[in-house]
């Protein structure tokens, strides 16, 4: 797993347990990989190709809201009920991503707990850092030189 | 080089008028004592003594005559190296810059206490010795002509002898004089430091100096080293500014300091100025101009919309950080000469020493 | 003697508008030129009647043109993005430090830009494709606030199809119609493959989001010397005379506006300094 630093918490078994939950997949430009509101049957480590977030948006069409690349991890809807995606995903040219079945890593991590500890610490992790770079949006830096917010005198 | 006796200072004041120079020394006006342009040494302040403390100083008379038997005033020397305002340039539509006449000016100061002699030292370092010198300051300080004091009656907020800069008057005067004697006529111990001011010695009254007398100046200089208002701690000031960054200490100052920017008007060592430009009436023609600053305006950090010192601590804090610590990075050496005029001009009375002390303590406590 | 705050006579020859409030001003010499500006220096440019700003260059001419990007976020800046072919502009510089290129000789080179921090990283990236070989792998990250503010949009294009670079566009805002990522700078940077021990980082935008490239660098491995950022501050004089451009112990005039993170780190973590 050279690509990504993010099992390297687990053991050999315990990434080999959760590797069993996982098959290899590939989409073309424009494949659904699923739709807001949907069954979040899936979480995804992304090895090649751009996949876009989106939400419809009256007026605006299918706004792109964040794009995640190789190494990401895409969808952790599955590890909290009800267990629906917040958003759509689009592959934007060539995706190949592994893909992992929800229902069973649920199922592994109830039955070894510290197997499940070790996930969802990395979940909130990759969960964390998407908060940061999102709050670094907001701050919108690029922005207007004097912000609303600024104290004038 | 020599040294020799001189009574009184008319003769001195006469000759470096007549060789062109304009002689500015201190002179008593509206209860301060004001650097002036003096048309003979008879506005000297003879007898006057002064009374400071934390945002305090009042004038009094002595019982003798003394002619410098008082400490800093409100100005310092800088007013006449690095004016509060000046124009820079001009320019008219066809957009050519033509730098501003300035008169040539040469100065005699008279009067320079060891304090203010470091600091203007440490300005010549700052305004000129650096990669783009200020070449208006260069030439008034090559034209200049100091005749140094050494203190024999230190003020109670000085504090130059912890400072290393007094109250005996470093080298580089052109002369230094030490009073004598102040109630017997003015007589001063002369001492030349310059090609320049022993050529100035030899063309006025003067006469061997005694033994005795050479012996009076020295005791009368060492004791008011022992007489200082205060003192600033000993310690490594710069390394004790980059750990203070955030020292819960900024906040008790804040309580107090107003943000006036006094201290940085009275300090013979603050440099910073600010650029205006401005155009006439008709827009044709246009001036940049150049004033005095303070890192304690409000607008001084300004960038992007907002400054980046707005908190009164925030300003405090860069100030006494410029002055004590980063100087050493950015100039060599301290920016402070111990003169002691922040501490009497603050009108809450904050005392440099005293934070400092009051830091190291926050650090180590 | 020459006179530090005396600016030289530059006329503009080229106006192209960047984005809504950017444009890129070409100013050839009327008397005599400017010595030679290098990578990451700035002018202090005057506007007629109204005042006088520090602008990096965003491009240097062969015949010594100066070419700058100008935001206009202020009076000044505003009549200077406005300058149309034929006005004259005050100069003076070049002043301030430059980006180590030396250094990275043999190395991968990082750059992440932000904004109209584009504009003074111009010049680097330029250098670094005119001594191609001398470098292992240029990577460009740039980010903007929507596809429209993309400072130098024709050539990014052109840059993200050039076998000699690695360029990532990317944008904060959610995005229609825009193929390209969205997200934050630092989102693309933690995706890179990363040789700590052969990086050289370049940054340069606002200052959180040079601080936060830096961590996302820092935390895999690259040097703390090694990542060169360009700061900004308040400057009247631009020679170190005034005062005002203090940053603890550095004058950005002097000992910036490009200073390694090792030494600035510590400065840019304290609030107000």
């Amino acid at each position: 797993m050279a690509d990504t630093t993010l099992f390297d918490d687990l053991t050999a078994p315990e990434r080999e347990a959760f590797f069993s939950t996982a098959h290899e997949v590939s989409y073309d430009d424009g494949d659904r990989l699923f739709d807001e509101g949907g069954p979040a049957g899936y979480c995804w480590l992304i090895r090649h190709g751009r996949v876009a977030l989106d939400t419809a948006v009256p007026g605006r069409g299918h706004v792109v809201v964040q794009t995640l690349g190789p190494g990401d991890l895409l969808g952790w809807s599955w590890l909290v009920p009800p267990y629906r995606w917040h958003f759509g995903a689009r592959a934007i040219g060539a995706v190949q991503a592994t893909a992992f079945d929800a229902a069973r890593l649920r199922a592994l991590a109830d039955q070894d707990p510290r197997l499940g500890y070790a996930l969802t610490r990395q979940l909130l992790a990759v969960v964390l850092d998407r908060l940061q770079t999102t709050r670094a949006r907001l701050l919108d830096l690029y922005g207007d030189a004097i912000p609303e917010d600024s104290a004038r005198g | 080089m020599t040294q020799a006796i001189i009574e009184g200072l008319d003769d001195l004041v006469e000759v470096l008028m007549s060789d062109g120079y304009q002689v500015v020394g201190p002179t008593v006006s509206g209860g301060a004592i004001v650097l002036a342009e003096l048309a003979d040494a008879g506005q000297l302040p003879a007898g006057w003594g002064l009374e400071t403390g934390p945002g305090h100083y009042r004038l009094h008379r002595r019982e003798d005559d003394a002619m410098f038997a008082h400490s800093a005033g409100p100005q310092s020397w800088k007013t006449f190296l690095h004016p509060p305002r000046r124009t820079l340039w001009s320019t008219d539509a066809d957009g050519s810059f033509r730098p501003a006449d300035e008169p040539a000016r040469r100065y005699a100061l008279l009067g320079v206490r060891g304090c203010d002699l470091a600091a203007i030292g440490k300005l010549r370092d700052v305004l000129g010795g650096g990669r783009h010198p200020d070449g208006s300051f260069q030439d008034r300080h090559r034209a200049l002509f100091v005749v140094a004091v050494n203190c024999t009656e230190p003020g109670e907020v000085c504090f130059c002898a912890s400072m290393g800069t007094g109250p005996a008057a470093g080298p580089g005067a052109d002369l230094t004089l030490t009073e004598l004697t102040p109630t017997d006529g003015h007589r001063f111990l002369a001492e030349a430091g310059t090609d320049a001011g022993e050529a100035l010695l030899a063309r006025i009254d003067h006469r061997d100096a005694a033994a005795d007398e050479t012996d009076a100046a020295r005791l009368a200089v060492e004791d008011a080293t022992h007489r200082m208002g205060r003192a600033m701690p000993e310690m490594d000031l710069r390394a004790l500014l980059v750990g203070s960054r955030e020292s819960a200490h900024w906040e008790d100052v804040a309580e107090r300091c107003l943000t006036c920017g006094n201290c940085t008007m009275v300090c013979p060592t603050c440099f910073c100025t600010t650029t205006e430009d401005v155009t006439d009436l008709t827009g044709d023609h246009a001036e940049r101009r150049q004033r005095w600053s303070s890192c304690f305006e409000l607008d001084f950090s300004y960038l992007h919309g907002g400054s980046v010192r707005s908190s009164g601590e925030s300003r405090y804090r860069q100030w006494i950080t410029h002055k004590l610590g980063t100087w050493h990075d950015q100039f060599g050496g301290s920016g402070c000469v111990g003169c002691g005029r922040c501490i009497a001009w603050c009108p809450v009375g904050i005392d440099i020493t005293e934070e400092i002390g009051r830091l190291a303590e926050s650090a180590h406590g | 003697m020459a006179e530090p705050m005396l600016p030289v006579r530059y006329r503009v020859v080229d106006r192209t508008v960047e984005t809504h409030d950017s444009a890129t001003v070409s100013l050839r010499p009327v008397d005599r030129p400017l010595p030679p500006f290098r990578p990451g220096q700035f002018a202090m440019l005057y506007a007629y009647g109204i005042g006088e700003v520090p602008i990096s260059i965003s491009g240097i001419g062969d015949d010594g043109t100066l070419i700058h990007t100008v935001r206009a976020v202020g009076a000044v800046s505003q009549a200077l993005h406005d300058a149309g072919p034929g006005t004259i502009l005050g100069a003076r510089g070049p002043f301030g430090t430059t980006w180590d290129l030396d250094e990275a000789d043999g190395n991968d080179l990082v750059v992440v830009a932000g904004g109209v921090g584009l504009a003074p990283l111009r010049p680097l990236v330029l250098a670094a494709l005119g001594r191609r070989a001398a470098y292992r792998r240029i990577v460009l990250i740039a980010g903007a606030r929507t596809p429209d503010e993309f400072l130098f949009r024709a050539e990014l294009d052109r840059w993200v199809d050039h076998d000699d670079l690695d360029t990532e566009l990317t944008v904060d805002r959610p995005a229609t119609g825009w193929p390209g990522a969205v997200g934050f700078v630092t989102e693309p940077l933690r995706r890179l493959r990363i040789a700590p021990e052969r990086t050289v980082a370049f940054l340069c935008g606002p200052e959180p989001m040079m601080r936060f490239s830096a961590r996302v660098l820092l935390g895999a491995g690259v040097p703390d010397e090694r990542i060169q950022v360009s700061l900004e501050r308040s400057m009247k004089c631009g020679v170190g005379l005034c005062g005002h451009c203090q940053l603890g112990p550095l004058l950005l005039c002097r000992d910036g506006p490009v200073v390694d993170y090792a030494t600035v780190e510590p400065l840019l973590v304290v609030p107000e300094l």
